[in-house]
């Protein structure tokens, strides 16, 4: 951060922690700097933001925002780790989970999927409560070098807005409207488009689960060396304050 | 004159997966006919298809939780193939064996000391609250402490190699994703010469056992058949982890010998039967009659040439002096063959944590693709067969798996009637302790139900006994 930057900034509150921000920023990206980590899981470093899928709520001013979008305001006291907004977070996660086919013990993501990191996090110990919908969704593998298996896909949309920001291509869109609501590809299937493993869009670290797949590389990671075999979803951000 | 009975056993119980035993006395209450029935759903080999080939050890391991590993490398084998890997790097190969002799290690303890002990401690009809893993160690703490710290031993193994004690990921298409750490080699290997001596202790007490109780293991549940089982390329030593297929007669004629296990489907076929999920393989020059065999600790003692550690060989030496070196048909004599694979399985571990290969970074090799992959194994039960078929995008589009416990089929189903004849005909009063004898020789095949029918769920064992008029007169379900 520039020193200009520092002369401008004004302060608010998370749960009662003092944080700097400067004029533009979100809530999120101000407690980011200062070590304060709000889940999320729709945004990513990089890309802009959108708020959808609601993991990032907070209570700012009486009011639930998304922390992602929300400007942070001077000596604005915003509540973040509360029990109430606690499982609110949980709620979602595990609708996520009812809503979508996530076979953890076979997916080549576990250890390194922000869902699954999210519901450790979350302290989600038993399968979600709601019931599975258990949506018959199909393998894309017609790409020789990547994969799509929509049963993990969450809707998130960051590989859609890195394609079509990073990437300059589209590959990626929403189809359907309100619980059908999808992502799917623009063309046929994957092998229809111009995707390529160097696609910002296709790297590992957009996807937050175990959708979009690099071909014949899956568990090449051994397990205790995957990301959140190290800590906590969130960890590198509150390692900040340490 | 007595009516005609049915008797069901059901759950069959300290076996792993959910079968029943059904038993039919005529009017004069001989055994007309008993049968293994397994009768849970069949799933993998259909709903493996259309998932991603390098996915496939890692879904099928899910088949079973006792030995998980052995469906992790027969996979990985059979999908070596399929990435043209030939042959693996010294650290793979040699991660992959110490994974597979830690597996063999820990299942064959559980399977002695904790299902199988208490009836060879305590005989066949003792009072079932006395035939448990609880009472072994109430009646002898040492054993049951020895019980649980090898199988542990066994365990960690695995973690080390696999990244988990149950379902890791260690091997993967080519090779493997991980090599030993020297602080994990050094910490097996302050123990490694504590678990060969107890080893050679379960040797004893297994061989003690056999030929203490000679009459007993010479009539139960015994008869002549074929037996089959990998050996090793080079010399027809064992050989768990990879090799040729060998099948020998009861007599010991060679049936083949040294077979490609690529061309398994050329030797062997399945039949079914309508009454069970679990189908009937026998070698296919034989026919379904004379063909059957079994596989498993017993049927590799009969089968291999010699053992290449020096522990272990000289126990094989003993098994086979006892019927002069033709093999040995006794179905009790899977506990003694199964023990001297432990031992067999420690030294080998011992050689292995000395070899500085399991220290190499080279893991995995890349080759030119192919569509189909077999890959086969000597899990602890036998024999296990992984075959699959994959399309230009990776995706798996055919599955046949060939489990230990399927290729014993036949010899339980056998197993079962024999014990049926001996120990419950004529018998006006069928009590529990007579239908624990025909589970003790279902239980000496160590089976793994759920594993053969690629089962979903929760299974226990049952016994139904039925009249001549096919009526259901009595049954016992045994919770596990």
């Amino acid at each position: 951060m520039s020193g200009t930057k520092k002369e401008t900034g004004f302060t608010f509150t998370i749960d009662g922690v003092e944080i700097t921000a400067y004029a533009g920023q979100t809530i999120m990206e101000a407690a980011d700097e200062a070590g304060v980590y709000i889940p999320r899981l729709c945004d990513h470093e990089g890309l802009r933001h959108q708020g959808s899928c609601r993991v990032c709520t907070v209570k700012a001013g009486g009011r639930s925002v998304a922390a992602c979008t929300q400007p942070a305001a001077p000596g604005q006291a915003v509540e973040n780790e509360t029990p109430r907004l606690t499982k609110m977070r949980r709620d979602l996660v595990e609708m996520l989970f009812h809503e979508g086919n996530h076979l953890c013990p076979i997916c080549e993501a576990s250890g390194n999927c922000e869902l699954q990191a999210m519901a450790y996090r979350l302290d989600m110990t038993e399968a979600t409560r709601f019931p599975y919908l258990e949506p018959c969704r199909a393998l894309d593998a017609s790409h020789p070098d990547i994969a799509l298996d929509t049963n993990r896909c969450i809707s998130c949309g960051r590989c859609i807005r890195a394609s079509q920001d990073v990437d300059g291509k589209g590959i990626f869109g929403y189809v359907g409207r309100g619980i059908h609501r999808r992502v799917a590809v623009n063309g046929e299937n994957l092998a229809d488009t111009d995707a390529e493993v160097t696609d910002h869009a296709i790297s590992a670290e957009v996807c937050p689960v175990g959708c979009i797949i690099r071909k014949r590389v899956g568990f090449a990671v051994p397990i205790g060396e995957r990301e959140f075999d190290h800590g906590l979803i969130g960890h590198d951000i509150e390692e900040k304050r340490k | 004159m007595a009516e005609p009975r049915l008797i069901e056993i059901s759950p069959v119980t300290r076996v792993e997966g959910h079968g029943k035993v059904t038993i039919h006395l005529n009017a004069e209450n001989e055994v007309d006919e008993a049968r293994l029935h397994i009768v849970e759903f069949r799933g993998f080999e259909r709903f493996i298809r259309g998932r991603l080939m390098w996915e496939v050890p890692v879904i099928v391991q899910r088949l079973c939780g006792i030995c998980p590993v052995s469906h992790h490398l027969a996979a990985a084998k059979a999908m070596d193939m399929i990435a043209g890997v030939d042959q693996l790097t010294p650290t793979a190969e040699k991660m992959r064996r110490l994974m597979h002799y830690g597996q063999v290690m820990q299942s064959h303890v559980l399977h002695f000391f904790h299902l199988a002990a208490p009836d060879l401690l305590f005989g066949f009809g003792a009072p079932a609250e006395k035939r448990n893993i609880f009472e072994v160690i109430k009646e002898n703490p040492e054993l049951g402490k020895r019980a649980i710290l090898m199988r542990k031993y066994g365990q960690e193994i695995i973690e080390a190699t696999a990244g988990k004690k149950v379902h890791g990921t260690g091997a993967i298409p080519g090779g493997i994703n991980r090599n030993l750490p020297i602080e994990r080699r050094d910490h097996f290997l302050a123990s490694v010469d504590q678990m060969i001596e107890w080893s050679l202790d379960a040797v004893k007490l297994a061989k003690d056992y056999t030929l203490e109780h000679e009459d007993l293991v010479a009539e139960f549940g015994s008869f002549p058949s074929n037996y089959m089982s990998l050996v090793r390329e080079s010399d027809g030593a064992l050989d768990l982890y990879h090799g040729n297929l060998r099948a020998l007669s009861s007599t010991g004629d060679m049936i083949f010998d040294q077979v490609p296990y690529t061309k398994y489907h050329e030797l062997i076929v399945e039949d079914v039967r309508s009454w069970s999920y679990m189908k009937f393989p026998f070698i296919k020059t034989l026919g379904s009659d004379a063909g059957w065999y079994r596989v498993g600790p017993l049927a590799r003692m009969n089968t291999a040439a010699f053992i290449d550690t020096a522990l272990a060989n000289a126990a094989l030496k003993d098994l086979k002096a006892v019927t002069c070196g033709t093999p040995n048909n006794s179905t009790l004599a899977n506990h003694w063959a199964r023990m001297i694979e432990v031992l067999h399985c420690v030294e080998k571990i011992r050689e292995l944590l000395n070899d500085p290969d399991l220290q190499g970074t080279d893991l995995i090799v890349k080759g030119d693709r192919r569509e189909e992959g077999i890959g086969v194994i000597e899990a602890p039960r036998g024999n296990l067969i992984h075959h699959y078929k994959v399309d230009e995008h990776d995706q798996v589009t055919y599955c046949n798996l060939i489990v230990s416990t399927t290729h014993n089929n036949e010899g339980m189903n056998r197993a079962v009637k024999d014990v049926a004849v001996k120990h419950l005909s004529g018998k006006e009063q069928i009590t529990e302790g007579m239908l624990n004898h025909v589970e003790v020789a279902i239980r000496a095949y160590d089976p793994c139900l759920s594993c053969a029918t690629h089962a979903l769920g929760q299974m226990p064992l049952q016994v139904e006994l039925f009249n001549a008029d096919g009526a259901l007169v009595d049954s016992r379900t045994q919770c596990v």
